[in-house]
């Protein structure tokens, strides 16, 4: 269980987040969704300490994750960060092997690594290349495997599918999807399309002006006022 | 009104203070994550810092022993002194402008490409990554090119002394009517342990001033890459700012 209460967080005069308020069960996959530029992946961040919160708590099983509980829940964790963030100076299997090389020969570290690079839809051509020699795509791709090397009991995607073709797209959905369910992992994934949402998500939340203005399971979104006025709005944005 | 003053002044001397306490907190715990030993970022980073500076230092150290040289021969003409040549040099090259001149040169390559490299991993999110991998960004990031500047710098500074010297010999037997065994006899004769060695410790000061400054703006560093062009420029200014006042506090320290 993941929790944030009254999260607040804002840059200089700019208030990003303006009190979010979220709870997601163990094994369920919650998808966020907000215009570009809300906060979503401040929220993420937030939730990590990575950017500190000015205000609000963060629980995870029901007590603060604070300094001390970090180290404990990152264990645990993976996440696929907007750009991909690979390490330029490590190459593509040693990129995704990062966690597991801290703790088995590099043998074993590199086979775990390659069969995740070929869930992404990557060769094992690839796995000796430089995060330098990548398309944008494929770079999201090793940071997805990455993310999910180490069998994650959580797991944030921020933008799992931007910069992917349809097709990678939505093979990259049915992965997620499928991790969540086989591996009962807890997913976040910040994304800009309904359909990734509609393939990925329990519930979906939409995040507007600093708060969750919307959230709801994803089967009842059609019939959402608040949703449908964003999705009209991210239709034209994405024309 | 004497209050006004009073607050002007002490606002910008706490936040001085507080920017102090901050950096060496910073290299205290940048010097002090240690385990697991990062022994292969140390090796990496030694060819980094050191090995590869070895050229740029070596040719600073030629020129200035042999600018050195000359000078000393015609400002010493006019005591009847020019014989101080090789022992001038020597001492000069050994105290002073082997660690200042290395530890500037090294500054200029070294300081740049660190807070660049970590800038650029800060920007990139390559630091978040780290922190979500359960890796201390300090332990990966800093700890190795702290060590390997304080290491790198008094080889390189030796390297320097002696190519230093040798550039004042050169100058001294082909042109200022040395023999080639009476100069190095004289570099020799007035030469003392704690000058060398003074030098040295001098140079792994000055490594530690440079990589510190290169990993804190880089560590710091704003988003875009107009805050990894400002982290960079940064760096290098306040390694060689530090270099020249931590040489003269050891100065006075070590020759009162
Ligand atoms: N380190 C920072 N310093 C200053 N402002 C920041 C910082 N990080 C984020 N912001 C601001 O916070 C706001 C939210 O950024 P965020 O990256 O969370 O947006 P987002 O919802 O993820 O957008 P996108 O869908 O485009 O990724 C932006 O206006 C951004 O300018
Ligand atoms: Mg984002």
């Amino acid at each position: 269980m993941i929790e944030t209460r009254d999260l607040t967080r804002s840059f200089g005069a700019k208030r990003v987040l303006a009190g979010v308020d979220l709870a997601v069960a163990p094994g369920e996959s919650l998808c966020v969704i907000g215009q570009s530029g809300t906060g979503k992946s401040v929220l993420l961040k937030s939730i990590l300490g990575l950017v500190p919160p000015d205000g609000g708590q963060v629980l995870w099983q029901g007590q603060p994750l604070d300094a001390a509980r970090l180290p404990q829940f990152l264990t645990r964790f993976g996440m696929l960060f907007q750009g991909g963030a690979l390490f330029d100076s490590l190459n593509v299997w040693q990129n995704v092997a990062f966690r597991l090389r801290q703790r088995m020969p590099d043998r074993e570290a590199r086979a775990i690594a390659l069969d995740k690079l070929a869930r992404v839809g990557l060769p094992p051509e690839t796995a000796d290349l430089m995060p330098a020699e990548l398309s944008g795509g494929m770079a999201k791709r090793v940071g997805l495997a990455r993310a999910i090397a180490d069998d994650p009991a959580v797991i944030f995607f921020d933008e799992p599918t931007t910069g992917l073709d349809p097709i990678r797209a939505r093979a990259i959905d049915a992965l997620i999807r499928s991790i969540v369910t086989e591996t009962g992992a807890t997913a976040i994934t910040i994304t800009h399309d309904m359909r990734s949402v509609a393939l990925i998500g329990d519930r979906v939340a939409l995040l507007q002006n600093g708060r969750i203005a919307h959230i709801g399971p994803v089967a009842e979104m059609d019939s959402e006022p608040a949703l449908a006025a964003f999705m009209g709005r991210a239709t034209l944005v994405h024309r | 009104m004497v209050l006004t003053v009073l607050r002007s002044l002490g606002r910008p001397a706490l936040a001085m203070l507080r920017g102090i306490g901050a950096v060496a907190l910073f290299a205290a715990r940048g010097l002090t994550r240690l385990r697991p030993f990062p022994g292969r970022a140390l090796a990496q980073q030694i060819i980094q810092i050191g090995w590869l500076s070895l050229p740029v230092v070596g040719l600073t150290a030629l020129f200035t022993g042999a600018a050195l040289a000359l000078q000393i021969h015609s400002g010493g003409a006019r005591f009847q002194a020019s014989d101080v040549v090789p022992a001038i040099v020597a001492i000069g090259m050994v105290r002073e402008l082997g660690p200042v001149l290395g530890g500037l040169m090294v500054a200029a390559r070294v300081a740049s490409s660190i807070a660049a490299e970590i800038g650029t991993m800060r920007v990139t999110e390559q630091i978040d990554a780290l922190v979500t991998l359960s890796t201390d960004p300090l332990r990966w990031l800093v700890t190795p090119r702290l060590w390997a500047a304080i290491l790198s710098l008094p080889i390189l500074v030796a390297v320097g002394d002696i190519i230093g010297i040798m550039g004042g010999w050169l100058v001294g037997t082909t042109s200022l009517g040395f023999t080639s065994a009476r100069y190095i006899a004289d570099s020799w004769a007035y030469l003392e342990g704690w000058d060398v060695l003074s030098g040295l410790i001098k140079g792994a000061v000055f490594g530690l001033v440079v990589a510190l400054s290169g990993c804190w703006f880089g560590m710091r560093c704003a988003r875009g890459a107009a805050g990894v062009g400002r982290a960079t420029t940064s760096a290098v200014v306040a390694a060689a700012v530090g270099i020249l006042a931590a040489n003269f506090v050891l100065t006075g320290l070590f020759f009162r």
